[in-house]
């Protein structure tokens, strides 16, 4: 199951300022490599795609493996320009997705 | 097995004298033995995987629980005023026990007398959660066990236990956190054990836990036999680790290795 994510984005900005955005999600992220105390290894859960929109537009995309620690932190940079909305989405390997929103005013 | 137990025996060797307890203006929180990327994991709030179990505290920290069907915030009000300064001062006295207990132990005391709610199992998520967030009210705070006629024994039998050596590997935890800190055990620095930052987001298990938590992975280690949680030896052992880092700065939620 996806938990919470965190995000943190600038409210405000200049048009054509560079502007970094962290995420974090709670996630376990388990491996499918590790094995349980029943001694059955524990299912693979992990989410495996990230997507961030700008307003509808596709501004950065990951896709996660196994190898990427629980919690997964994801930083990039985008260029602001335009007001609105920073849409960003977790979708695990159950095709379960998690959507949360930034608003940002570009002056 | 037999490879650690010589490395451990070797460094206890070149430990000459007992060092005894750590002066207090040398004392060193394990934020200082970290790598710097560990630590900018914990000082920058929007990388600190903690902060997750910390908003998942507040939500429950306003939640409705129990037979009175009551939240913390219905009796304590605002977190960041009520609780300001609390989670520095634990393990605390508990009158109605006779005895200190631990925030999670007074947690699960309050949701009993004032919710009339089940107990929260330690080292479940919900109650990690609770106390990561009331433990974050005093980041930045200086940690203020106090030793009192009422505390005194606990944190005593906590020093006697301290310095106990015990288990397969016949190990105190002073042998290690008093008398060689800042030397290597098996390639990772050895720290003073200042529980500065509980509960703490450990690499190592790829979540939050407890103090109880880490000192039953070191009781593990030493191949001792972990009291269980709750156990009154695991408060002691609590309250005298607190009170030896008495005035050093809560770090709450820290990340470790």
């Amino acid at each position: 199951m996806i938990g919470r994510a965190l995000i943190h984005a600038p409210a405000t900005a200049k048009r054509g300022d560079i502007m970094e955005i962290k995420t974090l999600v709670s996630h376990v992220m388990e491996s499918g490599y590790r094995i349980g105390v029943t001694g059955q290894p524990i299912p693979r859960d992990i989410i495996e795609d990230f997507v961030c929109t700008y307003n509808g537009e596709e501004v950065f995309r990951a896709k996660l493996y196994p190898a990427i620690a629980a919690n997964p932190f994801i930083s990039f940079f985008t260029v602001a320009t335009e007001s609105g909305t920073l849409t960003f989405s977790w979708t695990d390997q159950h095709g379960a997705t998690r959507v949360q929103t930034a608003a940002i005013t570009v002056e | 097995m037999k490879r650690a137990a010589a490395a451990i025996a070797a460094l206890l060797a070149a430990g000459s004298a007992i060092a005894g307890e750590i002066p207090l203006d040398q004392r060193h929180s394990d934020s200082d033995f970290i790598s710097a990327d560990t630590r900018a994991m914990q000082t920058d709030d929007s990388q600190n995987p903690a902060m997750l179990a910390v908003l998942d505290g507040e939500t429950l920290w306003n939640t409705k629980a129990g037979e009175t069907n009551k939240s913390c915030a219905d009796c304590h009000g605002d977190a960041a005023v009520a609780m300001k300064g609390v989670a520095a001062r634990y393990p605390s006295y508990a009158p109605e026990l006779g005895r200190p207990v631990d925030l999670e132990q007074q947690i699960n005391l309050s949701r009993a007398t004032d919710q009339k709610a089940p107990p929260l199992p330690f080292e479940s998520k919900e109650l990690l959660a609770l106390t990561a967030y009331i433990a974050h009210q005093s980041r930045g705070m200086p940690i203020a066990v106090e030793e009192t006629a009422q505390t005194r024994p606990s944190i005593e039998a906590g020093r006697a236990l301290f310095e106990r050596r015990q288990g397969q590997l016949d190990l105190s935890c002073a042998q290690c956190h008093d008398d060689n800190w800042g030397k290597k055990l098996a390639g990772n620095p050895i720290p003073q054990a200042h529980p500065t930052g509980y509960p703490i987001y450990r690499l190592e298990w790829q979540e939050v836990g407890s103090l109880q938590r880490r000192l039953r992975g070191c009781m593990s280690a030493i191949r001792a036999e972990p009291y269980d949680y709750g156990a009154p030896e695991m408060v002691d052992l609590e309250i005298y680790l607190m009170w030896r880092a008495r005035g050093m700065t809560v770090e709450a939620p820290a990340v470790r290795p």
